[in-house]
């Protein structure tokens, strides 16, 4: 009798944990007794720091089980199961899958991994060359591998598998290539590919049927098809961007699609449906239920990249189950997580690339002044590629003060549309870009706490570096973050004070994780390993001398160069 | 006099012409007989075939085969991942540093058979003479000393001091020009 009322309460923690979304659904509650707070977070010290014995970026979350610590290093991957309960934190087991040295020329965002997904004692993970992976967690032992991606045509799989309801949710990478994007799901006893729909082309491909609704498209049959030039649909991009979230009351299944190909917008007139924008599903059949255009016919390669955040509110005096996502466009989209509707999008930094958004239609105001033109170069866009936040760069949210701690950069760019030719395997993208500090500011980055009620933020902190990690908003008021420079930092989630910061032997692109050991303390973890589009730049196989490098981003970001160089470093902090 | 004139400057314009020498179409056998490069065993440096250089290299010192080159390189994608020679998924092309050996042959090995960390093989999209001209381009780039020929100006953004400029391979320290 006495079992019913615990029941509930593991139930709900579920249930909060699923709907906290991205990394921090696979680890504990931040702090469900919290010991770390703001009166003593600057006594937290490391008490582990272990090399990865990689140089990659490290981008993603680590993972935890009991007092068993998983790491997925970049590609090509490695996988290391660490052993907390001992003061000597053994490497308990190693896992190495198969590489094809190949994928390594496919990371133009030199991103090849955002981690692994953990669920009743098995690890899964997706390889940049394709593999979907899944590892018996106690021993290391291959239970199941899949390849779900073709190198040979620039596929690869740079998200990391979500795990719900039993099913491993996957999506592929490579709009940069042409790669026409899909979603998939997997059994995770098999890896049996369940469904698997694409994001582009006929309704019969993309998973419409009766069941899809949406507010802003046409109701004319195949919009993945209509919105595109003959074919070009084919190559049309909109892979996944970002993590997607499992809404478990809904039985949903929202994600965020990829730019669509080529990045010359001129090739391809029309909206390009179903790329640039957040496209929900049935977990269980796959089924589309609603797509919301966020950058229709993406003229800057954005994508919809940036996090999805299932929240619960009360917006306007009603209580509504909304997605929070802030966009690489600058804006904040509120949207209702039933319908798709968008109920709010206000810009979080300095925009000037577009002029909001038609909260009835949907429609996305564009500044024509910022246009880009096939052979001409368009100056001074605001954000930059790759948008001002997005990718490793996750936002969190607070539910108890609504406030969304967003990572943000600040860069504006030039980019010249050009003529581009689709080989598979080889970039499909037609510009050139150069990247530049906004209006010439030296402060590249921020860290905005965005009032999601009000609509404005609350604080920002402004950082020298455009902010590339991801952030943790514990239960104790304190907001962790890193830098491209190799600054972890923890903050007051109230005010945004400054507590305490550690120097790090890399810049920071990976996602901070708070969880409580077997011990009862609280520890927080963080990954160390410069990567995304600022690793190349601190790899130094890059020549900032040309100013289009790494896409025009290290022209953003010269001054990174002497600053601390490559590593893999994890790093566990805790009160002494 | 005035004569004297014009012939000096007919003399001049057709001295500079030499530059411009365009061999519109190779042909077949010496197209062939382009392939035949002799590699080391580890597919880095080894001979140029021996019309490559009874031809006198035009696929180095020759401004219009170079400038066919960094039109093949915007037209078949490589500055998706090697940007305008900075790099980005692809190593720069204008550091100095070469993963797979700075010489002729080896980029033309590059650039036709690729290479095991991520560069395609393109012998099936160009054709050898193209590979020679683009091999020619991209050594170019960023080059140690003065050439005796370079392409011409960029119809595009300029990102980084012209080919023309060599040597490209000093520290500049400032951004180029926007």
């Amino acid at each position: 009798m006495t079992v019913w009322p615990h029941m509930w309460r593991i139930l709900l923690w579920t249930a909060i944990l699923l709907l906290s979304g991205g990394s921090s659904a696979q680890t504990p509650p931040a702090g469900a007794a919290a010991d770390i707070d703001v009166g003593n977070v600057e006594r937290i010290t490391p008490r582990l720091a272990i090399a990865t014995g990689q140089r990659g970026g490290l981008a993603g979350a680590p993972l935890v089980d009991h007092d068993r610590l998983f790491v997925v290093t970049s590609f090509p991957h490695s996988v290391m199961a660490i052993e907390l309960a001992r003061a000597d934190a053994p490497v308990l087991w190693r896992y190495t899958p198969e590489a094809n040295g190949m994928a390594a020329g496919l990371a133009t965002r030199d991103l090849t991994t955002n981690g692994a997904a953990l669920s009743n004692g098995r690890l899964f993970l997706n390889t940049f060359d394709g593999h979907t992976i899944a590892l018996d967690a106690e021993t290391g032992n291959v239970l199941w591998d899949v390849a779900m991606a073709d190198v040979g045509r620039g596929e690869t799989l740079l998200a990391a598998p979500l795990l719900a309801g039993g099913r491993v949710f996957i999506g592929n990478s490579g709009s940069d290539f042409g790669v026409r994007g899909w979603m998939a799901a997997l059994d995770a006893a098999s890896g049996r590919v369940l469904w698997k729909h694409y994001n582009t082309g006929p309704d019969a491909d993309v998973g419409i049927g009766s069941g899809f609704a949406s507010p802003y498209l046409p109701r004319d049959p195949d919009p993945g098809v209509a919105s595109w030039p003959p074919d070009a649909w084919q190559q049309g991009g909109g892979g996944l961007a970002g993590a997607p979230i499992h809404d478990a009351a809904a039985g949903l299944l929202a994600y965020a699609t990829g730019h669509p190909a080529p990045w010359n917008a001129e090739q391809r007139p029309g909206a390009n449906y179903f790329t640039a924008g957040i496209f929900a599903r049935d977990a269980t059949t796959g089924d589309a239920r609603w797509f919301t255009p966020i950058n229709p016919h993406d003229l800057y390669g954005f994508g919809a990249e940036g996090s999805l955040i299932a929240a619960d509110l009360r917006w306007q005096g009603q209580d509504r189950a909304v997605l929070l996502h802030p966009d690489a466009n600058g804006m904040v989209y509120v949207l209702d997580r039933r319908s798709g509707k968008i109920l709010s999008a206000k810009p979080f930094i300095d925009v000037n690339a577009t002029e909001g958004v038609d909260l009835g239609s949907g429609t996305l105001h564009r500044n024509p002044a910022k246009a880009t033109q096939v052979n001409s170069t368009t100056r001074d866009i605001c954000p930059a590629w790759p948008g001002a936040t997005g990718g490793t760069a996750q936002a969190a949210f607070a539910p108890a003060s609504g406030l969304l701690y967003i990572p943000a950069s600040r860069l504006c760019m030039d980019m010249e549309a050009r003529q581009a030719s689709f080989m598979p395997g080889t970039p499909y993208m037609g510009a050139n870009l150069r990247a530049k500090a906004a209006h010439g500011a030296r402060q590249r980055g921020a860290l905005i706490a965005w009032d999601v009620l009000a609509g404005k933020p609350s604080w920002t902190i402004e950082e020298i570096l455009p902010i590339e990690s991801g952030v943790l908003a514990t239960a104790g008021g304190v907001v962790f973050y890193g830098t491209l420079d190799g600054w972890f930092k923890a903050v007051d989630a109230g005010s945004g004070k400054p507590l305490w910061q550690f120097r790090a032997a890399s810049g920071i692109i990976g996602q901070p994780v708070s969880f409580r050991r077997a011990d009862g303390h609280q520890y927080i973890a963080v990954l160390s390993g410069v990567g995304g589009a600022a690793g190349a730049v601190a790899r130094q196989e890059i020549d900032i001398r040309d100013a289009t490098a790494a896409r025009g981003y290290a022209n953003a970001i010269r001054d990174l160069k002497p600053s601390p160089g490559a590593g893999g470093i994890l790093y566990v902090f805790s009160l002494p | 006099m005035k004569r004297w004139h014009c012939l000096l400057l007919v003399v001049l314009a057709v001295g500079a012409c030499k530059r411009e020498v365009r061999a519109l179409r190779t042909d077949p056998p010496v197209a062939d007989a382009l392939n035949d490069v002799a590699p080391m065993a580890n597919r880095i440096n080894g001979r140029l075939p021996a019309v490559f250089i009874a031809k006198g290299s035009p696929y180095e010192s020759n401004a219009y085969q170079l400038n066919q080159g960094k039109r093949l390189y915007d037209w078949f994608n490589c500055k998706g991942c090697h940007a305008n020679g900075g790099g980005l998924s692809g190593p720069a092309l204008t550091d100095g540093w070469w993963r797979y050996g700075p010489d002729a042959v080896s980029i033309f090995l590059s650039i036709r058979d690729g290479r095991p960390h991520g560069m395609p093989a393109f012998s099936s999209r160009l054709t050898t003479e193209q590979i020679w001209q683009l091999t020619g381009y991209v050594r170019t780039m960023g080059a140690y000393s003065a050439m005796t020929a370079a392409p011409s100006r960029n119809d595009e953004m300029q990102s980084r001091p012209s080919e023309n400029r060599a040597p490209a391979a000093t520290d500049l320290r400032m951004p180029p020009s926007r």
